[in-house]
């Protein structure tokens, strides 16, 4: 099956060199940082985690948001979904692919990666988030490569991986529960020490992951002959939709709970991040900018997505669906883990601004990403294709 | 080999790992849960734990060090220069296990409203809390930061992988990352580590670093350093808080003194007299 990966048009050799070609530029960056340190990053002693941590943390979301259409499809049986299931379970494979590369890139000492299987932890979140984002990587290829093979083969999937479909369900809201666990139980943090983080999580990751999904589907639908349909389409701008909306719900909440009890360490991080947050006679607010835009432009993508249905728009759900992406993308891959540690507790503004290497490195591990995804897809959509000619 | 027998031995061999998987797991959960609810019925809310065996802790009167001129700087200078604390010339790098604070950041969930002038010139000592209930050793994935005995949190610089997870737990930002590699030296050639000790090991790039109450000096019965300085004026007063005639219980009893950001549940093991 994988030789189809290796046979494929001008276009898809163009754009796997393209992604190589930043691979290997990050590819350098990490050189340096592994023979300098993580000094030759934006990060500092008041801000301990920057875009590896910040990225990682989001990407986990997109892992998880396959959870919305093996959901329907394998649990309620709902056809629809039938050619696009592949797809979500082969994005979650490349989403936490990125995932352990962003914590390794984030180690001090990634040599020693391996203390935390040779000492186990149970009281680290840590710990736990290492066995879940493992465990759902395994679950995923088994199961995405045992029922494509099942297809391939022209039978139908064998009965003994019905278990391990049914248990990668909870997996997957396990996954990013537990990565939300890695902020809301530490104290001293305002930000992060709220319950609602994990559903918070779970919102944005059903609607990221799907819309993430929808984008590469519509491409794919332009550029091969593979459609995933259109009830696929409408019912999945149904779940991002609703999704997108109880995101948005919590952090109103969130808004509520700081601004109404006036309790200054609850507002502090939201003022920092969308109105400025003044210390001394300086104001910090290089963030506002980015969380301004995040809100808008996923309010309007909520807005759009349910036009884009009733017009039967392509153009305008992929312009909806990345709006939404973007909006989700800089609400937890920037402001989330950056705002949580402005300000410092002991009440000092460090601000952060990523190097140039770790915007390398960082672009890189998303290249990777995108070239795991795209061997993948081609293997999925040509056996997809060829079973269906 | 017929199905029941197969059936047999399929249902064996996975009682067998149950069996030697599931009592190490329970104990592992259970002695986490036995500690979590041992240590909330003694504390009873904010105060101190339960007194058992040894627990070091220390007195920081703020006074005399305003009584004394210098000295605060004496006592980090003592520190760092014992440890082999770097000095990279820059607050993004910057590597401190106890350094002078203001009031106001010190202590910033106090009132600040209507101070005393005095208080905002204060130079307070602030370091790691040893805490009996740190959050940084909750955290850390690998044990590399672990709670001995005598109550001090320890740091092993050979097993921390550099997650830096302890340094978003400590609620007092009392914990420094190498992000460059110590050891080395600035564009002028000049070492990072001005004198070297070799009674204490350099760490390497990678690893999180922090006070550590002088446990290698405890070790061989002498006083943490910045308590040796400091021991003159007694602003400094270092001892086992769970020995009642030990000097610090002695302070303690008799002296007003607060714990920074006691609410939060830590269980500090510093207490300030301002």
């Amino acid at each position: 099956m994988i030789e189809k990966a290796f046979k494929g048009s001008t276009g898809y050799w163009v754009w796997m060199l393209f992604l190589l070609s930043i691979m290997g530029v990050g590819g350098l960056c990490y050189v340096q940082q592994f023979n300098y340190g993580l000094g030759i990053t934006g990060m500092s002693r008041d801000v301990t985690w920057g875009v590896y941590i910040s990225q990682f943390t989001f990407l986990v979301g997109v892992a998880a948001g396959g959870l919305m259409l093996v959901l329907p499809y394998y649990i309620h049986n709902y056809k629809a979904f039938g050619r696009i299931v592949i797809l979500g379970e082969f994005m979650a494979i490349a989403a936490i692919a990125m995932c352990l590369m962003f914590i390794i890139a984030d180690l001090g000492q990634p040599m020693r990666a391996l203390n935390v299987l040779l000492h186990p932890t149970p009281n680290s979140m840590l710990f736990w988030d290492m066995i879940v984002l493992n465990g759902y990587l395994f679950l995923n290829i088994l199961c995405g490569w045992v029922v494509l093979q099942s297809e391939y083969k022209g039978i139908k999937y064998p009965k003994w991986i019905k278990p391990f479909i049914y248990l990668s369900i909870p997996w997957a809201i396990s996954i990013h529960t537990v990565t939300a666990f890695l902020y809301c139980g530490l104290p001293g943090r305002h930000f992060w020490l709220t319950a609602i983080l994990a559903p918070r999580f779970l919102a944005s990751a059903f609607a990221a992951g799907p819309a993430l999904l929808m984008v590469i589907a519509m491409i794919l639908k332009k550029t091969t002959k593979f459609d995933v349909g259109r009830e696929a389409q409408d019912k999945l701008v149904t779940i991002i939709g609703y999704a997108a909306m109880l995101n948005f719900f919590f952090l109103g909440c969130e808004f509520f709970v700081a601004y109404y009890s006036q309790i200054p360490g609850h507002m502090h991080t939201l003022d920092y991040l969308f109105w400025g947050l003044g210390h001394g006679d300086q104001v910090y607010n290089n963030l506002v900018p980015f969380m301004r835009a995040s809100v808008i432009m996923g309010l309007a993508g909520i807005a759009l997505i349910f036009v884009s249905r009733a017009k039967q728009s392509d153009g305008l759900l992929v312009i909806s669906c990345l709006l939404i992406f973007i909006a989700f993308w800089i609400d937890k891959g920037l402001g989330l883990v950056l705002g949580g540690f402005v300000p410092s507790p002991l009440e000092y503004v460090t601000e952060y601004v990523p190097s140039v290497q770790e915007l390398g490195i960082t672009a890189a591990i998303w290249a990777t990403g995108f070239f795991i995804l795209s061997i993948l897809y081609k293997v999925a959509i040509s056996v997809k294709l060829e079973k269906e000619a | 080999m017929d199905s029941k027998r197969r059936d047999f031995l399929k249902i064996a061999g996975l009682t067998a790992i149950a069996g030697i998987a599931a009592p190490s797991a329970f104990n592992t959960l259970l002695k986490g849960e036995a500690i979590a609810s041992a240590g909330q019925a003694a504390a009873g809310g904010h105060g101190a734990a339960a007194p058992t065996g040894k627990r070091y802790g220390m007195v920081i009167d703020v006074k005399k060090f305003t009584e004394n001129p210098g000295l605060a700087e004496q006592c980090v200078s003592a520190c760092h220069t014992i440890h082999n604390v770097p000095d990279f010339g820059n607050r993004k790098d910057e590597i401190k296990w106890i350094w002078i604070e203001s009031y106001e950041h010190t202590f910033p969930t106090e009132s600040q409203y209507k101070r005393p002038d005095a208080l905002k010139d204060m130079p307070i000592l602030t370091l790691c809390n040893h805490c009996d209930n740190p959050p940084c050793v909750r955290a850390c994935p690998t044990k590399a930061t672990y709670k001995k005995k005598d109550g001090i949190v320890g740091m092993d610089y050979h097993r921390c992988i550099g997650c830096r997870f302890c340094m978003a737990a400590c609620p007092y930002g009392a914990r420094s990352f190498n992000w460059r590699d110590p050891r080395g030296k600035d564009a002028n050639g000049q070492p990072f580590i001005k004198a070297e000790n070799p009674k204490y090991p350099t760490r390497m790039r990678g690893v999180v670093e922090k006070c550590n109450f002088c446990t290698e000096r405890l070790a061989i019965g002498q006083i943490p350093a910045c308590v040796e300085v400091a021991a003159q004026t007694k602003a400094l007063v270092f001892g086992d808080m769970n020995d009642p005639n030990s000097e610090i219980s002695q302070v303690l009893k008799t002296s007003f003194t607060i714990q920074r950001n006691p609410a939060i549940g830590t269980h500090p093991s510093l207490f300030y007299i301002i």
